[in-house]
């Protein structure tokens, strides 16, 4: 059941439709570029999840900061990223966002505040609640959002940063997008307590619980979070309960030990479709609204895996640039 | 001049900076009371103890502007927090190409003789100069601690400031004025022409003493003190072994992929530097073991300047003009 749709505008409430359907779309081709050996190492999708990173970076504004896992491609659109160079590092080419060196799983733009996708489960908290310091120290209102699955939930990071970011009161939204599994194991049998979010009671502060395949409900809490995190009073633990439709990475062969029965009633539940329904029932999308925008991404990522492909590969040379900075 | 202790020097250097930039704070487990006192609790921050979370938390401070200064105080204190050095900070830059900096110092005392036991003595840079994309350096005097120290704190990188706990309260000349100490430039801290002692630290004065001895037998001895680990001053080590012929390397550190093990590597592997080699390569490093406690093992356990003598004569003994010592 979706929550009523927020005071939203209207153009607001199908910028978050296009931006969740671009994740989708952009890791379906990723995907398939992936299996046709034109991407190279690894690929983790987010699909099922994209009412998280939406939902929360449309609660936020460009100068705000945050960090993603290796699971980022979502992130990166919600918060702004160009798909062009999206691609284009994928693809392995100079004009990625990283020139080629990082690929999938270490896409950053700090220009648009997003701190970058990170292969270390947990490793992006102590770096995000560093830029939360930052927008404390900065004083101009900013704040800064980790976002990590439940597997990093059980790591040491995520404790000591909740809880230096709790003392200091730091500006911070702790975002758990619990996908039930951490890799291949089902959250159930790491997890003591059915709800991370319900720590967030040993360190002081608001844990809130969120469905999350419902964006009205994620932004909603994401927006109390920022208002709390802007006016001083610290940071929000907020547990978004979703789901992964794909495996762990697109990895051909690799086994999925989950139910399919469990995948099939997420999908029941997907958020994309969610939200396009309810978009239409409330008269702001059609048809030929939702036709277009449906073109658009399509021309757009055609655009970006266009731009990748003319893109040149590094130098072998450039292997050794960017070592240290000046 | 005037005269600081080590320890001294390296504070001096940090509040120095922290007035000349108001985007440097400083992180520590228990706030240092000078630096306190002066920058208040805002920029000299007292933290949990989570070397983890602090090294990780300067990593996204850094690249949000600030230039921190994070103290893990021991050094192995901070293998906690080996992710977010290995992982995180020394790869950050490189793996994002470049689009932005990450002005970082990471301190840490190094070494032993403080009878305190393994886990709070180690030498353990060897296993961060492995580690593409960290600079470090590891100073003998308060005059080199704090020209290197603000050096690193002006760097662009993040920097390790690996400090001798045995040379803390060691008394030297700082001069007052405003003075940096570029990486990558070895000092010779006494002159030789027949022996080249390459050492680090408390052994940098080690061999002075041990170069002291030799002088009374006419026999010279050269000591060079790299300073900066990481970038290494190859050149000023390779020139000194070809004007002496002979290679002793003392660190505090064991031998094994050792900061010793990789000068060896550098002097043999120039084939104009491995030509005027009269004698193999000695090394005089601590034992490979966990640092012990009582003072009859430790001593035993590191090298001093007798093991430096005696690594001299051998070096010595083996061919050339000096074999009469």
């Amino acid at each position: 059941m979706q929550s009523l749709s927020p005071n939203l505008p209207p153009d607001k409430q199908r910028e978050m439709l296009r931006r969740m359907l671009t994740i989708r779309r952009f890791e379906e081709r990723a995907s398939a570029d992936y299996l046709a050996g034109k991407i190279y190492g690894v690929v983790h999708c987010y699909i099922g999840e994209e009412a998280v990173a939406v939902g929360v970076c449309s609660a936020l504004e460009r100068e705000d900061r945050i960090i993603s896992t290796h699971r980022g491609h979502g992130h990166c659109i919600a918060k702004g990223a160009d798909l062009n160079r999206m691609m284009a590092e994928l693809y392995g080419r100079q004009t990625g966002y990283c020139k080629g060196k990082g690929g999938s799983m270490h896409i950053a733009d700090f220009g648009i505040g997003m701190l970058g996708a990170n292969g270390i489960v947990a490793g992006g908290i102590a770096i995000v609640t560093g830029a939360g310091l930052a927008a404390q120290m900065e004083g101009k209102g900013g704040v800064a959002v980790s976002f990590f699955g439940d597997g990093a939930s059980n790591a040491g990071p995520f404790h000591e940063c909740v809880n230096i970011a709790a003392t200091w009161k730091l500006p911070m939204l702790y975002v758990c997008e619990n996908n039930m599994y951490a890799a291949q194991t089902a959250a159930a049998a790491t997890h003591a307590l059915s709800d991370v979010a319900a720590r967030a009671a040993g360190y002081g502060i608001p844990g809130v619980v969120v469905d999350g395949n419902d964006i009205f409900a994620v932004y909603q809490a994401a927006n109390r979070a920022v208002d709390r995190a802007r006016s001083g009073d610290g940071p929000t633990l907020i547990e978004c309960k979703t789901y992964r439709w794909r495996a762990h990475t697109e990895r051909r062969g690799q086994p999925d030990p989950r139910d399919p029965g469990e995948r099939e009633a997420w999908q029941r539940k997907d958020p994309i479709g969610q939200l396009e329904r309810q978009l239409r029932d409330q008269g702001d999308l059609d048809d030929p609204g939702m036709e277009a925008m449906e073109r658009d991404i399509r021309e757009a990522l055609e655009a970006a895996v266009a731009f990748a492909e003319a893109s040149p590969f590094p130098t072998p040379e450039q292997a050794t640039e960017d070592a240290f900075a000046a | 001049m005037r005269e600081l202790t080590y320890n001294e020097a390296a504070v001096e250097a940090v509040a120095e900076e922290m007035r000349r930039d108001p985007k440097i704070f400083y992180m520590s487990t228990d706030a240092l009371p000078p630096l306190l006192r002066e920058f208040g609790a805002e920029r000299v921050r007292a933290t949990p103890i989570t070397e983890a979370a602090l090294t990780g938390m300067a990593i996204g401070a850094a690249g949000c502007g600030f230039r921190p200064i994070v103290d893990w105080r021991q050094v192995t204190f901070c293998f906690v927090a080996m992710d977010q050095i290995v992982n995180q900070a020394a790869k950050i830059h490189y793996m994002f190409g470049g689009q932005v900096t990450f002005p970082i110092l990471y301190r840490a005392a190094v070494g032993g003789g403080g009878k305190v036991a393994a886990q709070h003595s180690q030498s353990p840079y060897s296993m961060f100069m492995n580690v593409a994309g960290l600079k470090m350096f590891l100073p003998s005097t308060p005059h080199d601690i704090k020209g290197l120290l603000k050096t690193a704190i002006r760097d662009n990188n993040p920097v390790i400031s690996f400090e001798s706990s045995r040379l803390m309260t060691r008394k030297g000349p700082v001069p007052e004025e405003d003075y940096t100490i570029q990486f990558g430039k070895a000092d010779v801290k006494h002159e030789g022409n027949e022996v080249t002692v390459v050492a680090l630290a408390w052994l940098v004065h080690e061999a002075l003493a041990a170069a002291e001895e030799f002088a009374k037998e006419g026999i010279s001895v050269e000591v060079v003190d790299p300073r900066t680990l990481v970038p290494l001053d190859v050149e000023t080590i390779r020139s000194s072994v070809q004007k002496t012929g002979r290679l002793v390397i003392a660190d505090e550190a064991g031998p094994t992929a050792g900061f010793s093990a990789e000068v060896a590597a550098v002097v043999t592997e120039d084939a104009a530097t491995f030509a005027r080699l009269k004698a193999p390569v000695k090394r005089v490093c601590a034992l490979q073991v966990p640092i012990p406690y009582s003072p009859v093992l430790e001593d035993h356990v590191f090298p001093d300047r007798k093991r430096i003598i005696a690594a001299i004569r051998e070096v010595l003994q083996e061919g050339g003009p000096a074999e009469a010592a």
